[in-house]
């Protein structure tokens, strides 16, 4: 793997490039990890993933967990790793066995043998042993140490230990790591300045291709979250990429974009798509008055719209007017409204591609707002309009 | 009429045609999956163009429910709606009546439904008894779906745009199917369905119902048998002179973690496939086969969506390209037995 710095913008926003082995292009950061089960996508199937914009979309994130009941890592090292189980061989993939949607960290039962994780198959405690093994099958391109993370409202001491730990837990994952496949010191240290400094301080010094940020998105406010996220990349080497898990809306990637972190996933797609939502917030950034988005109605806020909303049932228009995306080429909101209210499988494909599209394009103005030397507007921008259009949304009512 | 019927070859009763529909040209002998609600669960128009598939049935009593004929129209129509380029079929919506006291509305009514949707070919509605019922209300049956042949024909509005099939019924009666096939061809309709089989009874009745109306109806008009099936069902159906299917077996049973494979079907499901790096069936072409072990497959199924969809995609995959392809040798054998000469039909 290789990772460079290009540009800078406030600071310490940052754009670069990622270059990984299995794809041809590199890739361009910021940028967004899409999630997988199992190494595919949860709706969109193999052969549609190409009609994604690329090199953009092909970064995707697993975690070893979602083969904890199967196939074995013995398998899945005869079949050649995880890249020809699942047909993506032009594709990244970055382990991590956090996924922010089905692989929650369980902080009550990690002890120091393992890390326990919520999964669908249950409650799953698994040993830096064990994690190794599954990483020397499945040969991502990349992956992060085993961690031990925490919510916002464990105690000190639970903190502290779980930064010990992480540590230990890195130096063992190090000691079995395969050849190939970039290593990700995992950082955690949940809502201490402190805690995260050591942290980050400890992992700085061990030999690691990038970083990994965890314990976000566990309970932390917006407000106290800036200042996690600096102690922690300010007491990393700036050449390094840094990766984090758990920051999804778009105002949380823009702090995690403003302390300069690189590589993100998002639970947000799939949460969009299973609730229905299709995502419409403005990509150009111009400065521009919408007035599609004056008329309010009871569909909408803006940003979004829930397409279960009966004001969708004749709407032969596309999702979003100009977006090239397979679903906005191909339906109409009317048929989507038709299909979530059957319940159709085909709704959440159709979801999922608009929506990973339309966040893949926001990801893209982030990248182009830091090499136009702009980005601090850019954000404040981007968060001022949408609490603009709630603050309209509440008079209006 | 809005189709054009033409046989491109024969073998004794087994033939292969051009079907032009409004929307497609087809090639029969054909397979149409089922897409219940304006959808085949999981894959899109473009994975089904893929695929080959060239026909798709919907359910009228599904679609009237939700989002309704009126909104499908108002929308421009069934093609337009769900944007599959090629053709439509639906039902006339009578298979899922739930109250016989309706059934005077329901006649004309099925017809306007299909008219407003508008697919390449509506179905008549018909009066559906299980071949496994016995007695005179089979023969009711019968002629109550002359009677409302009549109906539907009076009630289609489009003639010039969709085609009205009627359906055969009497049950497992020679005599009672006969009449039916008869008054049927009396009305000169753009094709024909074989209906009431594929319920349960045995299958060397259900050969013989099918033998039977393939060699009464007319040879210059498409026969589809309804609810067919198991890809044997179609072979044999077909070298009776057969050219149009649907069913939902192959979808459904991919749902519950079945392939389909030419020894027969294949339990992703199982134990066995945990570790089993084969593909589901290593002579097939499909994106499925081609990338996917059984036991990554094994991993998905019943679990994740994911799974569904590979498995509607190489079942569907398999019916769509399997009536074009090489017949097994053993059922050639077995057809030679029976009396029935599909030998131009089997691998050479």
């Amino acid at each position: 793997m290789k990772f460079a710095v290009k540009a800078l913008s406030s600071g310490k926003a940052r754009a670069g490039v990622v270059h990984l082995g299995s794809c041809p292009s590199s890739i361009e950061t910021p940028c967004l990890l899409l999630s997988t089960r199992k190494g595919l996508p949860i709706f969109i199937s193999p052969d549609l993933l190409s009609s994604l914009p690329s090199p953009d979309s092909n970064l995707l994130q697993f975690s070893p967990l979602h083969f904890s009941e199967g196939p074995s890592p013995k398998t899945i090292s005869s079949i050649g790793g995880l890249h020809q189980m699942v047909g993506l061989h032009e594709y990244g993939f970055a382990a991590v066995a956090r996924d922010s949607i089905q692989c929650l960290p369980e902080c009550g039962s990690t002890n120091k043998t393992g890390a326990s994780f919520e999964t669908p198959c249950g409650r799953r405690l698994i040993k830096p042993v064990e994690y190794m093994e599954m990483i020397t099958s499945m040969k991502p391109n990349l992956w992060a140490t085993l961690a031990d993370e925490v919510p916002a409202w464990a105690n000190n001491k639970r903190n502290k230990t779980s930064v010990d730990r992480t540590v230990k837990w890195l130096d063992e994952c190090i000691a079995r790591s395969p050849a190939g496949g970039a290593v990700f010191g995992s950082i955690v240290g949940g809502s201490n300045i402190e805690e995260r400094k050591r942290c980050a301080q400890e992992v700085a010094v061990r030999n690691v291709s990038g970083y990994w940020i965890g314990g976000f998105g566990l309970g932390e406010s917006m407000e106290e979250r800036p200042s996690l996220l600096n102690a922690v990349t300010d007491n990393l080497p700036k050449d390094w990429p840094r990766m984090i898990c758990g920051l999804g809306l778009p105002e949380e990637v823009l702090q995690g974009v403003a302390a300069g972190v690189d590589l993100f996933d998002s639970a947000y797609i799939y949460h969009l798509t299973i609730g229905g939502f299709a995502l419409t917030f403005p990509l150009d950034r111009t400065e521009k008055i919408d007035y599609n988005y004056q008329l309010s109605d009871q569909g909408s806020d803006r940003t979004k719209i829930n397409l279960r909303a009966t004001v969708y049932r004749k709407d032969a228009t596309p999702i979003v007017e100009d977006c090239c995306c397979y679903t906005c080429q191909n339906h109409t909101k009317a048929y989507i409204n038709h299909l979530l209210n059957v319940h159709e499988m085909l709704a959440q494909i159709l979801l999922e591609i608009h929506n990973t599209h339309h966040y893949l394009g926001f990801f893209r103005s982030i990248r182009e707002a830091i090499k136009e030397g702009c980005f601090e507007q850019f954000q404040k921008k981007f968060v001022q309009s949408r609490r603009e259009h709630l603050a309209a949304d509440v008079v209006s009512v | 009429m809005a189709l054009r019927f033409e046989v491109l070859g024969r073998f004794n009763r087994a033939r292969a045609a051009q079907l032009t529909l409004p929307h497609f040209a087809c090639q029969t002998p054909l397979f149409m999956p089922v897409g219940t609600q304006g959808t085949i669960k999981g894959l899109t128009t473009d994975q089904l163009e893929e695929i080959g598939c060239q026909i798709i049935l919907g359910n009228t009593y599904h679609l009237a429910l939700r989002p309704t004929s009126e909104l499908i129209d108002e929308l421009g129509g069934l093609h337009k709606f769900m944007n599959w380029p090629r053709a439509l079929l639906t039902d006339s919506g009578g298979f899922q009546m739930v109250s016989l006291l309706h059934l005077a509305d329901i006649t004309e009514k099925g017809v306007t439904f299909q008219n407003r949707i508008g697919a390449d070919i509506i179905m008549a509605l018909d009066d559906v008894v299980r071949t496994t019922i016995t007695g005179p209300r089979i023969e009711e049956a019968m002629y109550r779906t002359l009677r409302w042949v009549d109906r539907c024909i009076a009630a289609h509005k489009r003639p010039h745009e969709q085609n009205l099939f009627g359906i055969v019924q009497g049950g497992l009666d020679p005599v009672l199917r006969d009449i039916c096939v008869r008054g049927l061809v009396d009305r000169n309709l753009p094709g024909y369905a074989i209906g009431g089989l594929a319920g349960g009874e045995d299958k060397d009745s259900f050969w013989r119902v099918v033998a039977q109306c393939t060699a009464a109806l007319p040879e210059d008009k498409p026969r589809y048998v309804m609810g067919v099936g198991y890809p044997l069902d179609i072979v044999v159906c077909s070298a009776l002179g057969a050219d149009m299917y649907d069913c939902v077996y192959p979808t459904r049973t991919a749902r519950f973690g079945t392939a389909l494979v030419p020894e027969g079907v294949l339990k992703l499901k199982h134990n066995a496939m945990v570790n089993d790096t084969r593909p589901i069936d290593p002579t097939c072409a499909c994106m499925v086969c081609k990338n996917y072990t059984r036991a990554y497959i094994h991993c998905l199924v019943t679990k994740d969506a994911m799974g569904s969809q590979l498995l509607s995609y190489h079942n569907l995959y398999y019916m769509l390209q399997f009536p074009k392809g090489d017949v097994p040798e053993w059922v050639c054998n077995a057809m030679d037995v029976a009396g029935i000469d599909i030998s131009s039909c089997c691998s050479s």
